[in-house]
């Protein structure tokens, strides 16, 4: 039954001292989709990001990925076994220049990173690939560019480049598009819907008119909690979707609802 | 995506880069080698010995502070460690040659080495300094109290005896030659581990731990191996200099020693590999030039004072802020 299914949880629980920041998340993610986990702010969707990569170890729960209990391995095992996360923040390495971003990541698979008398220069041999992911995300220009120097959108490209360089099975995106203007949302869709092709994503994501533009399927959170999982369309249409956006849906309220679809939520 | 990118062309500037950047250390390794091999004719061979020591312990710091992103306030217990024991054993066996003692206190400070990162690397930033200054703290009264140290009045009188059997080491050249060998085999090693695949897993770690987690590295076997490397190449820093001086003493292991060398590489310029040798160079000048005048009890003083005018004004130290000098203005 969990063979459809690249991602479970079971019962999913994460409490802090007097707060239950997850309670009972059963998630079942399908093989191929892209799938949303929306919510308004605290419902706990990175807190869910942070459990499935182990950044923070569950009070209770089991996470399944393609049937195997993966609850207690380490953050850096289950990356290494292609659950790959993005984070909210653009997460790259700063000093580094581009090329050198996705080779940490090509590097990970050459077995040589104990090798502390190796030359430097036996990495080259990535160079090719990382040109074509660079190139993959409109970056192969900047190959050579130190990461603080590059505009933020493109550094949400290299990140997610950098990410793909891992050869994710399920790729899980922390709000891809924050921060963003039009123009580089767009951009963004892009590449995710490129990204896409031949695996999973879970992705955390405010602005709805992204998601109502890739995802296959959505679960709604609230106050840590599943609210409600289905389809844009059902999803949209479901009063209490609507009511944990924008409080309870009245006077104020009902004007916002229309842009709301639209907009980012923060 | 919107204009056409020639990718070779790209490749080829990279590589091109690469050779360059490695010839210009090349040029900089050469001309820092030819003054070193040349300084015991211009200076007081003695001297130089404690500078080069002192910048030894220096980059053995580095590769854990500037490379990896760890602040040690216990790298004290290594040098002292590594001091004591090459001490103890040129001084009680005789059959012993001087590279043999020097072999086991680096040994032996490697493993202390790595007992204090198995306690401590877990933690983080603060914590893990404090947790370091702990454990040094514990041996620094280990040491006290020990016999074999000789306690408050150290251990005097070691023998510098000979390297492999056959070299006098009693002369000042002899020694100073041997210690520079050394110096440069470490410098050099320092050099290759900052660029080879392992210095790449340590310079992301260091520029954002939780991405290089993401990425799948298991960042506290990375940050430990830096850690028992610094240890080792500390050691071997406090065994030279227990050869040289011909004294092993309590200086070494105290806590005011780990503070100085976390001084000269900020003052020199933390993550270069010539900052933390200009800033031992600079502050046992400053040491002895102070000491020698009506200055002498204000050494601590006027050091502390240079402390806080770098981590206010110059953060990336003598050589960082000629590097950024350069690249601005040289291209």
């Amino acid at each position: 039954m969990s063979d459809q299914f690249v991602l479970e949880t079971r019962g999913l629980v994460k409490e802090f001292k007097g707060f239950v920041a997850v309670d009972d998340v059963n998630l079942k993610i399908q093989d191929g989709h892209i799938h949303a986990l929306i919510g308004p702010n605290g419902a706990g969707k990175t807190t869910v990001f942070n459990l499935l990569t182990k950044f923070l170890t569950p009070t209770r729960g089991q996470i399944l990925f393609r049937g195997d209990d993966i609850t207690a391995m380490k953050s850096a095992a289950i990356a290494r076994k292609g659950v790959v996360r993005s984070f909210q923040i653009s997460a790259v390495f700063p000093h580094m220049t581009a090329l050198e971003n996705i080779r940490v990541a090509l590097q990970s698979f050459e077995g040589t990173s104990f090798s502390f008398w190796k030359s430097g220069t036996s990495l080259n041999k990535l160079n090719d690939r990382c040109m074509e992911l660079l190139d993959s995300v409109g970056l192969a220009e900047f190959a050579n560019t130190t990461t603080v120097e590059l505009a933020y959108g493109r550094k949400r490209a290299l990140e997610l480049a950098t990410t793909l360089a891992m050869e994710p099975k399920l790729l899980l995106l922390d709000e891809p598009t924050q921060g963003m203007g039009g123009e580089d949302v767009d951009r963004v869709v892009e590449l995710v819907k490129k990204a896409a092709e031949g695996r999973t994503v879970l992705m955390v994501e405010h602005n709805l008119s992204v998601v109502s533009r890739l995802c296959d399927r959505i679960t709604v959170l609230a106050q840590g909690s599943v609210l409600t999982e289905g389809d844009y369309q059902s999803v949209s249409a479901d009063p209490r979707v609507r009511e944990v956006y924008m409080g309870t849906a009245n006077d104020k309220a009902a004007k916002a609802q229309t842009t709301a679809t639209q907009e980012t939520v923060e | 995506m919107n204009q056409p990118v020639n990718q070779t062309e790209i490749k080829r500037a990279i590589l091109e880069q690469q050779t360059a950047d490695a010839r210009k250390k090349m040029i900089l390794n050469g001309v820092l080698l030819a003054i070193l091999l040349v300084a015991p004719f211009v200076m007081y061979p003695v001297f130089l010995m404690k500078i080069l020591c002192f910048a030894l312990f220096a980059v053995a710091f580095n590769l854990l502070f500037g490379f990896t992103g760890l602040l040690s306030f216990g790298h004290a217990a290594f040098l002292a460690a590594g001091g004591y024991t090459t001490g103890y054993l040129l001084s009680n066996f005789p059959g012993l040659t001087t590279e043999m003692g020097i072999v086991a206190g680096t040994l032996v400070a490697t493993l202390l080495g790595l007992a204090f990162a198995v306690l401590s690397i877990r933690r983080q930033g603060i914590y893990f300094a404090m947790v370091t200054l702990a454990l040094s703290q514990l041996v620094f009264f280990f040491f006290v109290q020990s016999e074999f140290t000789g306690g408050e009045d150290g251990m005097h009188g070691i023998p510098r005896g000979q390297l492999f059997g056959v070299v006098n080491l009693e002369s000042n050249l002899n020694m100073y030659y041997f210690v520079l060998a050394v110096f440069i085999a470490c410098y050099i090693l320092v050099q290759r581990i900052v660029s080879s695949p392992y210095g790449q897993v340590l310079r992301s770690i260091k520029q954002n731990e939780a991405r290089a987690v993401s990425l799948g590295y298991n960042v506290n076997r990375y940050k430990m191996l830096a850690f028992v490397i610094s240890a080792a190449l500390a050691g071997l820093a406090g065994s030279m200099k227990s050869v040289v001086f011909q004294l092993a003493s309590l200086n070494d292991a105290h806590w005011h020693m780990s503070g100085e060398v976390i001084l000269m590489t900020l003052v020199g310029g933390m993550g270069t590999l010539l900052g933390p040798v200009v800033g031992a160079t600079f502050v046992v000048n400053i040491e002895y030039q102070l000491s020698q005048g009506p200055l002498r009890d204000w050494v601590d003083f006027i050091l502390g004072g240079i402390f806080i005018l770098t981590v206010l004004a110059f953060r990336s130290g003598i050589v960082g802020e000629i590097q950024k000098f350069m690249k601005k203005n040289l291209g």
